[in-house]
């Protein structure tokens, strides 16, 4: 089964190909740098593609999403601080903590619609914010430093940075294959209806609502793997990591990138955090440009980066 | 012959208005049942209750001898009762093909299967496809539904009904807004159809109704004022007074 061959699928692999690459170049130039950078643009993209399937294909405008990231980070750097480095415990902890909250978030959000559904997975994002925020044992506003990393067994070593950005890589390209095949399974098509026409759905025999709590559960432990792999990555966690700014930056990721498609999280990703990097690297001013700019992808290319490949395909 | 649908002294409010007054109605197995009223008459908040869609104040709903009054919409659709919608209701970002088999796979069991791809399934797409070229739209099925006329609309909301093999359709006005012809080829359809179905059938367009319905129930303020045989319902005082009076058409 392969995927229909376009341009949006050749750039999305092209993409990836040049991500697999740029260890290499980072050899070759000695730019570090880089390598930091994109990690975390793997991290942040793997965060954005789980959003994108209950947003882009289940329709599920969550304001909140970010609060998984802080979840999946904090069950990490708690369970560090409390001198558990197993990977093999921490990760798990990480994944089901996760899911149980996504499902208790998402049970209750999900009976309302519209603006109503945005506010309350805001309202609950900002919930875990505060409470992550008391926490005195744990950092509280300060945040949280991990003093190891992750401990898997050799020769896995997330200290070493290309190793460590490579497993970020691995995961993001399963996350991808794994969104692919579900949003085009029974599940998957169940999830889209909803999307298009909730009523019609529950017509014709679908309890929709089942289906859609099933994608924010998905949705949710997939961001709290990207929540662990950031905790690792920045050593550090605090309560900005699921502060609602930061959902917001998943979100303009999935509609910059373009909704609902396969490789548009990733496309939104990268172009978010490089032009932010190229940008506050001009003026520190850099969100008076990006604004602009953001607003023209909204006015003008529905669909985002995706959106603008799939029309120069056709001509 | 059994009846298939009753409805036992089903009342509704909206405020001060009454919707559905303390209707009583029956159609039989294999029958095509016509509601017609006024504008305001209460049949689609009617079609809205059977369907499922609006809980009634009192009074039950009877579907194959159980009672439904109380079961959700999603569960009546699996018990066989389709609906279409008067304002076209489909999934206009995906393709008319899937479309028909959303229907079809509403009705193939649970859809928790999240690994394999549901367009390739030809227990799926095989039905479907069926399905669209019962009403005639085989040839548009990998357009995206957006791209259909409002006519194509209709004969694609009949397909849907259709494809989730149903024991009883409730068709809310399957002609609105189509043209002559197209109107012609969907009451040809429709008396394909009911060979095979129990129709409830609410429309406008008299002269179908006429032509199709074995049993008419005139609705005025949500009362049944008159129910009986075409030919009845055409003679009947008290329903020319509050309804057929303004209808060209029937004496036509």
């Amino acid at each position: 089964m392969t995927p229909t061959f376009n341009l949006r699928t050749t750039v999305g692999l092209l993409l990836l190909l040049a991500l697999v690459l740029l260890p290499v170049y980072v050899e070759l130039t000695g730019s570090r740098f880089l390598l930091t950078l994109f990690t975390r643009i793997v991290i942040l993209a793997l965060a954005a593609v789980s959003l994108n399937l209950i947003l882009g294909y289940g329709g599920m405008m969550s304001f909140g999403h970010a609060a998984y990231l802080g979840i999946g980070g904090y069950a990490v750097g708690m369970l560090a601080f409390e001198g558990i480095t197993s990977g093999f415990v921490q990760w798990p902890v990480a994944l089901l903590v996760s899911a149980f909250f996504a499902f208790v978030i998402g049970a209750l959000s999900l009976r309302t619609r519209g603006v109503y559904f945005i506010m309350i997975t805001l309202a609950f994002a900002q919930m875990a914010y505060y409470i992550v925020a008391g926490l005195a044992r744990y950092g509280g506003d300060d945040g949280l430093t991990i003093e190891k990393r992750s401990q898997f067994i050799a020769p896995i070593n997330l200290s070493n940075k290309v190793q460590f950005y490579y497993i970020c890589l691995v995961l993001l390209c399963g996350a991808i294959y794994l969104v692919w095949r579900l949003v085009n399974s029974r599940f998957g098509m169940a999830l889209q209806g909803a999307r298009s026409n909730d009523t019609r759905m529950r017509a014709i025999g679908f309890p929709t609502y089942h289906y859609k709590l099933i994608g924010f559960v998905i949705a949710g432990t997939l961001c709290g793997l990207a929540g662990a792999l950031l905790a690792n990555h920045t050593d550090f966690v605090s309560p900005a990591m699921m502060y609602w700014t930061r959902s917001g930056d998943l979100i303009i990721m999935v509609v910059l990138g373009g909704m609902g498609s396969t490789f548009g999280p990733l496309f939104g990703a990268v172009a978010l955090l490089v032009l932010e990097e190229v940008l506050s690297g001009i003026t520190e001013h850099w969100q008076i440009i990006l604004g602009p700019l953001l607003l023209l992808v909204v006015l003008f290319a529905r669909g985002g980066i995706d959106g603008l490949l799939g029309k120069a395909h056709h001509g | 012959m059994a009846e298939l649908l009753q409805v036992e002294s089903l009342a509704k409010r909206f405020g001060g208005i009454v919707a559905t007054d303390n209707l009583t109605l029956s159609v039989p197995e294999g029958e095509l049942h016509a509601l017609i009223g006024p504008n305001g008459a209460g049949k689609t908040t009617l079609i809205a209750q059977l369907s499922g869609l609006l809980v009634p104040d009192s009074g039950r709903v009877y579907f194959g001898g159980g009672d439904i009054t109380g079961v959700s919409m999603p569960s009546r659709s699996l018990l066989g009762l389709a609906r279409s919608f008067q304002i076209t209701s489909l999934f206009l970002d995906l393709s008319v093909l899937d479309n028909v088999a959303l229907a079809v796979q509403a009705h193939a069991g649970h859809s928790f299967h999240f690994w394999s791809n549901a367009r390739r399934e030809p227990e799926l797409r095989d039905p479907a496809r069926a399905a669209l070229a019962r009403v005639g739209l085989s040839a548009r099925g990998d357009l995206p539904a957006s791209a259909l006329s409002h006519g194509e609309h209709r004969q694609l909301e009949l397909a849907m009904a259709l494809a989730s093999r149903p024991r009883m359709l409730l068709l809310d006005e399957p002609m609105a807004g189509l043209g002559p012809e197209e109107s012609a080829r969907m009451v040809s359809m429709l008396r394909d159809l009911k060979k095979e179905l129990t129709i409830l059938l609410v429309e406008h367009d008299m002269e179908a109704v006429f032509a199709l319905a074995d049993r008419i129930t005139v609705l005025v303020y949500g009362r049944a004022i008159a129910s009986g045989k075409p030919e009845d319902i055409r003679n009947n005082a008290q329903v020319r007074d509050a309804y057929l009076g303004e209808q060209e058409a029937v004496h036509g």
